[in-house]
């Protein structure tokens, strides 16, 4: 029997689907031609241009500050909470654990909106300090469940073992439950870092003057269509870094035991 | 002399159900020492306490003279062999092996020589630098020993060690346990389901049932004279029969009528006497099937049936045969060659001879609770 071609032609319709525009956009960046979309040859000005732009790395920066905090606090307390997730099972936990998940389908519009009113009426300024507040309270429901999943295909007799061989609590935490963790506590990590540099709506509406962040920069240069080309050049190199993260998480998920 | 470990009453309830109940329990030092019972008796929770992970509601736990009953895991001179081996996934072999003589205050080439040593006996040599996941099941179970006797602990607790294996597998381990205990020379306390696995391994064995030990002893006492009627089914195959005591022959014997199938002689493996209702256990291999009517010498009992079933195991064959009431198993041995024999076929008149002191008396029971045996499940 032959095999069948379905497999080969929906792959190749999926793959289309995602990286055409992506290819479109890349190829952009290099275009000499800065409205229309005929090929006038090859050029690097865009991205000349884009480092010239301080506005633009400052809020790079500015994004980078932010996911690299939101990322670590999440790591922290997503860990944390996973693990009582795990250890106890109550009345409160089961709350806790339905309030973790919430998060993951609350839209992110109304997320950001009762975020500001929460600043507001704290009397809390915003600022850069106010994002990373609220990049950490949408990170951790993801981080939390990636460690839990973890910890849930793990032997609670490792940790007894251990104990068993005379290691203390502590020791036994550090020397074994971590280390065998530590890949899932990364990969909820990378995963936060990148839910929080593409954030705009929940950034949109707690950034204060000053405060903005590449989703935000981008989204007001935009309407200035002269600098389209730029944004292109932009979009590539965060593409580029992108997929070189995908890999890292990936490599980081695959289960312990291979 | 009081047992090197020591359980004293220990009882652990789980909310309002009791997973050990009073249990105390004598091991001595070296020896081979058993927990068998079916799933769920409450052998992992006992094992458990002995360790450290738990700790028991009532009664005390003591090792080599010490009260060790709410001593930390890690403060015990114990280590455990876990039933889903629990090795560190990301550590290699010799690094797992390591990992318990690395957090005592031994100097590193005390430690090298320890651990090449054990590697050396669980023949893992080869091994050394994998990770578990790169081993079959066979040699992580004998990783896990290893990381548990490197430590040189007063007690080896082995929870269903071999559970997972199969059973040819099973059956070279069992053998390989014996020789790394006698070359140890460690106490091992043996949890285990498998009663021929605890026979063969074992010096002494407790026989647990729901929280309760029902006997204790030599694997040869446990078999050939069981305590109750469920350590009687547990370990090996057996018929029991009701009957009511008639009269007593002498010291040491008894009459006994058993209902559709007339009087009986019975040794008085217990105190008895005229009037007692008792369980009788009859174990297949002690029965001799006969075509004629044979020639009873003193003591000896012959009770006519029919065959109802045939099973043919080539070493040797089980006849079911109908007497009365009852269907009774009985096992002929097989050392000879069989194809010259006029064979027993379904249907055929035997009959089943056995001396009154290949019957075992079991516990008495009162009228109103006469069908009550208290049997495993089948499994
Ligand atoms: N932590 C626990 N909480 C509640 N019940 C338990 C716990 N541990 C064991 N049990 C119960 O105690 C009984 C005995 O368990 P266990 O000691 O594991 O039996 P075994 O090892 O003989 O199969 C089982 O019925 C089990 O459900
Ligand atoms: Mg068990």
């Amino acid at each position: 029997m032959k095999p069948s071609r379905i497999p080969l032609v929906t792959t190749g319709i999926v793959l289309a689907f995602f990286y055409l525009p992506i290819a479109a956009l890349v190829a952009k960046s290099f275009n000499s031609s800065r409205f229309s979309p005929e090929w006038k040859g090859f050029t690097l000005k865009w991205y000349e241009r884009l480092f010239e732009r301080d506005d633009i790395l400052a809020a790079l920066v500015n994004s980078l500050k932010v996911a690299l905090i939101a990322a670590s606090a999440s790591m922290l307390l997503g860990t944390c909470a996973a693990f009582a997730l795990h250890r106890y099972k109550s009345r409160l936990q089961d709350a806790h654990r339905m309030m973790v998940n919430v998060p993951l389908v609350l839209p992110d519009i109304l997320m950001g909106m009762s975020l500001l009113l929460l600043f507001i009426a704290a009397g809390v300024s915003l600022s850069l300090a106010t994002v990373t507040i609220a990049h950490i309270t949408f990170c951790l429901s993801y981080v939390t469940l990636v460690v839990l999943a973890r910890l849930q295909d793990f032997d609670p007799n490792i940790v007894e073992a251990a104990r068993d061989l005379g290691a203390t609590r502590l020791q036994a935490f550090v020397k074994i439950t971590l280390p065998i963790l530590f890949p899932g506590i990364l990969a909820g990590g990378l995963l936060a870092f990148t839910l929080s540099i593409d954030d705009y709506v929940v950034t949109f509406f707690v950034k204060g003057p000053g405060s903005d962040t590449l989703p935000t920069l981008v989204y007001s240069m935009i309407k200035k269509s002269k600098e389209l080309p730029v944004i292109n050049a932009l979009s590539t190199l965060m593409l580029l870094f992108t997929f070189l993260l995908v890999f890292a998480s990936q490599r980081l998920t695959r289960p312990v035991n291979r | 002399m009081p047992g090197y470990l020591r359980f004293e009453n220990v009882t652990r309830r789980f909310g309002s159900f009791t997973a050990v109940d009073r249990v105390s329990l004598e091991i001595e030092k070296g020896e081979v020492f058993s927990l068998l019972g079916p799933s769920g008796c409450g052998k992992t929770t006992l094992l458990r306490m002995a360790a450290g992970f738990d700790v028991p509601d009532e009664g005390r736990i003591f090792l080599d003279g010490v009260d060790i009953t709410r001593l930390p895991p890690d403060q015990r001179p114990v280590n455990t062999v876990f039933q889903s081996y629990a090795l560190f996934p990301h550590l290699s072999i010799r690094e797992n092996i390591a990992f318990g003589p690395k957090l005592s205050k031994r100097s590193p080439a005390e430690i090298r020589s320890e651990v090449e040593r054990m590697l050396e006996l669980v023949d893992l040599t080869a091994h050394a630098d994998k990770k578990p996941a790169q081993l079959s099941g066979g040699q992580k179970q004998r990783v896990a020993i290893a990381r548990a006797l490197v430590n040189k602990p007063k007690v080896l607790l082995l929870d269903e060690p071999l559970a997972a294996l199969d059973l040819k597998l099973r059956q070279r381990l069992l053998v390989e346990l014996d020789a790394i205990h006698d070359e140890v020379g460690i106490t091992f306390i043996y949890v285990t389901h498998d009663q021929g696995e605890a026979m063969s391994i074992s010096d002494r064995i407790a026989v647990m049932n729901k929280g309760v030990v029902e006997q204790i002893g030599k694997p040869a006492e446990i078999y050939e004279a069981p305590r109750t009627s469920f350590v009687a089914a547990f370990i090996g195959d057996t018929n029991f029969l009701d009957g009511k005591i008639t009269s007593r022959i002498g010291e040491r014997f008894s009459k006994c009528a058993i209902h559709g199938i007339g009087e009986i002689i019975i040794d008085n493996d217990k105190p008895t006497s005229p009037g007692d209702l008792v369980h009788l256990s009859l174990r297949p291999e002690k029965i001799i099937v006969s075509r004629n009517r044979p020639e009873l010498r003193e003591n000896e009992n012959s009770v006519p049936g029919v065959i109802e079933d045939i099973i043919y195991f080539g070493s040797h064959t089980r006849l079911w045969v109908r007497c009365g009431g009852w269907r009774i198993c009985a096992e002929t041995q097989h050392r000879t060659y069989q194809l010259d024999d006029t064979p027993l076929n379904w249907g055929d008149t035997i009959h089943l001879r056995w001396h009154a002191n290949d019957g075992y008396l079991l516990e008495q029971y009162r009228e109103e609770d006469e069908s009550l045996l208290t049997l495993p499940d089948e499994t």
